[in-house]
Order: C-alpha cells, then structure tokens, then sequence
C-alpha cells in the first residue's frame, strides 16, 4: 500500500516536473490555456450557480432553525452564514462538486487521447505532450476556480438572504446589518488559498491518472472515477491541513 | 536511412526484442511483418522513440538517436512523420486543423503559405472536399488519408505507418498502399511500415523484415520472398492455400523473367526432393 502511495507520488512529481520546457510555439500554448480557461471557467458556471443559491439558502434556513434564542438578534443568522459559506461551504463544497465536473472531463479527456494514441501522436511530432496537454489545464484551474469560489461565495450569501426573506426568517435590512458585523478580510485570503490548493489538486491529480491510462474504455471509466475519489479526499485533507494552519 | 544494431527491449523478466539488427534505406518502403506477439509494435515504437531501447543503437543518418538528449530527439521527431493504426486525428479539430496542426506548431511560414500547404496535401490525398469536416464525420479509409497528409504535411524525412490497412476493405487498402509507396518514392523518404497485409506484402515490399519470437528471421525484398526457403516465413505468408497457389502463380510470372529463372529452379529442385 505505501509503496503504491510513494509509486504514484514520484510519477505525479516526475510529471510536473516534464511540464516545465521551452514551448516549441508560445501562441498555440496561450490558444490551450485560454481555451482551457473558458471549458473551466465558463462551462462549470452553471452548475456553481445551482449549488451555490441553494447551499446559501439552506444555511440560512438551517442557522434559523438553530438560533432560536430571544437574546441573540436574527441579523447574527446572517453573520453565520456570511462566515459558513466564505470560510467552508464556497471554497471547499464548490471545489468538491468541481472535482466531480471538472476532474472527470479532464482525466477522461487525456484518457481517450492516451488510448486512441493522440498523445503519442504529438510527442513524435516533437511536442511536450506534458507542456502542452497538462500545464494549461492545471493553469486554468488554479486561475479559475478561485474565481468560480468567489461567484459561489456572492450566490451562496444572496441565496441565503433571498431564502430569508421569502421564508421570513429576517428581514433584508436585518441581514444586510448581520453581513457587515464583525468582517474579517482575512477570511477571504483564507477562502482564496484554500480555492487555489484545490484548483491545482483538482486540475493536476486528474491529468494524472488521464494521462497515465493503459489499456480501453473501461480504464478511462476507472481513471475517472479514481481521479474524482484522490481529489475529493486530497481537498477535504487539505481542507483540514489549511484550516489548522492558516486559522 | 535508419540502422538498428543489435536491439533488445524487454517487460520486467520478458524479452520482446532479441537483438534485432537491420538497415531501412531511405526511397524504399521498408516493411516489418510477424505474427502477434512477435515484436513488430514495440520495435516501431522503440524505433520512434516512444519506447527506451534497453541495449542496442539506433542510428539516424549515421546520428545516434539512442544517446541523445530530450533536446536532440525533439529535433530528429520532427523529421519524423506517423501514421497510426487508428489515425490518431485529433477529435476536436477538423480535418484541415488536423493538417494544420504540426506546421503551425513548428513552421514559420505565413498563414497563406501554411493554408496553401495544407491544401496540396489534402489534394494529395484526394480529400480536399472533406476539409471542413470532423474525423467523426468521415469514414476509416479517409481517416488513414488524412493521417497520411498530417504525417507528409513538414516533409518529412522519416514516415512510419502502424497497420496502414487494418480496418479497411481491399480497394482502399490498395489505395493507400499506393499512395504511401508513391510519396516514399516521391520525396525520397525511408518509410517504415508494420503491416500484417499480405497485399502489401507482394506488392509495396521493396525491403521487408519478418520477425520472429523477438527476432529477425528473414529479411529480403518482395520478390526474394516468393523464393524463400524458410518455412517459418512460408508457414506465416502463405498461411493458405489460395496464397500457396498465388505464390506458384507469381513464381511463374517471374520464371518469365531471366533474373529470376534459377532461384525459381532451385526451389522447384527443393519440392520434388521433398
């Protein structure tokens, strides 16, 4: 078992290690990157936008039901959501859900190009298949998921404050007030780094397992699956390791 | 021209190559031919460089491509140009894109230049209306050709095919294998082909390697192999009886001609003591 661990671990360190060379042609890497940054970027938006509103208005609803003391006044809801969705629910739940979405396209993505020889195709040509394939990916991811977390992080706290309101748990002004109570800035730095961890865990750790697939179309099904599993248990680690630290 | 001197190759305990030696001359469409199993695949890959040989040169020109560094390789591959046994077309791209690909990686040429490029291939390969097209949109055979005109598209120096006619019926098979064997001789390229056709075998075989278990156990042209005497290479091409009679048929054609006429008596002298 450690061996497999230390097996894996020196190849994905080998493997980021291959990305770094010269690009044979700068324009068509940056033609990659962006490209990569729109599939990322853009493509993951709407479903950030689903979970985000809802994971908000649960929150709020969910605090709510819990604070139910008369001394402590219902703007505190708002504190406690502001704080859940910016120091956990948006970095870390988002970053899960794109491990779903995006890790999966990206390991099945290098898995079919590894099976149907695509990749060997470019490294005759000459080409870093690491360089050109992998650096992009995990470059867009670092880019945007923290963008996609800070989108979450705005949803989640408007969600929450429109299931507020329409379940009249408090009133706008009230959760307006209860928003701006005691904000740290800190807390967004934390929110940030913690969506940059992910960003290249998600994006790296499944470019891995695609682009080392041997074998057919089930292997790109398992590849898929172990990627998602290794992020999602890699983020919430890290999660725990960044909270320790950083808080 | 390509050399291999004494190549071996290796998975954990099993030996896949068993020092091959053999030269592939450049103008001459060079075949490696041998059952499943018997090291054709890894030999091409070690010969492109996607497998490290584990003992044995290869030279490029008379350049060691086996000692040199990642920089050096990069240089030679790109006087390389492949096709694969499933075209290995890039999804995503069109078919024009898919020639495009490697000359605006690695050309300098103006976008006019390149566009014009792009269209002698594709005319080349008689596929010029499918230009705009995706590879999921166009039919195996025309997979092959396209692959065939990414593969020409920087001139290469080097062409390898792996398995050109698997998957296609006989008359495409023959298209392609002519139009491979036309462009070898066109521009001068040492074209390597892994191929179990036997088509291919009798009519684009200037130079062909047959290998065995890890080994090479025969080597010759497509006419010398009509008048083989080994009997593992005759077990495996003439594996039926309509090709044990095509081979009697040609060995008559050849009996026509005088170059020939003795290797054919001396085989039929071999038969009849048999």
């Amino acid at each position: 078992m450690e061996f497999r661990f230390f097996y894996h671990f020196g190849n994905f360190l080998l493997m980021l290690k291959g990305m770094f060379s010269r690009p044979e042609n700068m324009k068509l890497y940056w033609k990659q990157f962006m490209q990569q940054c729109v599939d990322i970027g853009v493509g993951s938006f709407g479903i950030v936008f689903i979970i985000s509103l809802f994971m908000g208005g649960v929150t709020t609803l969910q605090t709510a039901y819990q604070l139910v003391s008369p001394i402590i006044p219902r703007s505190t809801i708002a504190q406690v959501v502001r704080d859940t969705i910016i120091l956990e629910f948006a970095p870390t739940l988002t970053s899960i859900v794109l491990a779903g979405v995006i890790g999966s396209k990206i390991a099945s993505e290098l898995g079919n190009m590894r099976i149907s020889e695509q990749i060997d195709a470019l490294e005759i040509m000459g080409i870093n298949t690491k360089g050109y394939l992998i650096m992009p990916k995990i470059l867009a991811a670092t880019l945007m998921i923290p963008v996609l977390v800070a989108i979450a992080g705005f949803l989640g706290i408007w969600g929450g404050k429109e299931a507020g309101v329409l379940s009249g748990v408090l009133s706008g002004e009230q959760f307006m007030m209860g928003l701006r109570q005691e904000f740290k800035a800190y807390n967004v730095f934390f929110a940030m780094a913690k969506s940059y961890t992910f960003g290249f865990i998600i994006a790296s750790v499944s470019a891995y397992y695609g682009y080392n697939v041997q074998g057919g179309a089930l292997e790109i099904g398992k590849a898929s699956t172990t990627a998602v599993v290794v992020s999602c248990v890699l983020i919430l680690f890290m999660d725990y390791a960044l909270t320790a630290i950083l808080l | 021209m390509i050399e291999l001197k004494d190549i071996t190759k290796g998975f954990g305990d099993k030996e896949i190559l068993k020092g091959v030696s053999a030269v592939m001359e450049s103008g001459k469409v060079n075949l490696i031919i041998g059952a499943s199993g018997s090291g054709k695949t890894v030999m091409m890959k070690c010969i492109v460089g996607l497998m490290e040989v584990d003992t044995g040169t290869i030279l490029y020109d008379n350049q060691d491509f086996t000692a040199m560094d990642h920089h050096a390789k990069k240089e030679v591959r790109q006087q390389i140009g492949m096709l694969f046994q499933g075209s290995a077309l890039f999804d995503s791209m069109t078919v024009e894109q898919n020639v495009m690909f490697p000359l605006e990686m690695f050309s300098k040429d103006t976008l006019k230049e390149k566009k014009k490029r792009v269209e002698e291939c594709l005319e080349r390969v008689q596929l010029k209306d499918a230009a705009k097209k995706f590879p999921a949109e166009i039919s195996g055979g025309m997979k092959k050709r396209v692959g065939i005109a990414r593969a020409i598209v920087l001139n290469p120096k080097y062409l390898f095919c792996d398995e050109p006619n698997s998957g296609l019926d006989p008359q495409t098979s023959l298209l392609i294998d002519q139009l491979i064997k036309e462009l070898t001789t066109e521009y001068n390229i040492t074209t390597v082909i892994n191929t179990h056709d036997m088509n291919t075998v009798m009519e684009s075989g200037d130079h062909i390697v047959y290998m065995y278990q890890g080994q090479k156990q025969w080597e010759g042209s497509n006419k010398e192999i009509v008048f083989s005497k080994d009997q593992k290479l005759n077990d495996f091409i003439f594996a039926s009886e309509f090709l044990r009679e095509a081979k009697e048929m040609r060995q008559l054609d050849m009996f026509k001609d005088n170059k020939w006429k003795d290797q054919l008596v001396e085989q039929l002298k071999r038969d009849s003591q048999k």
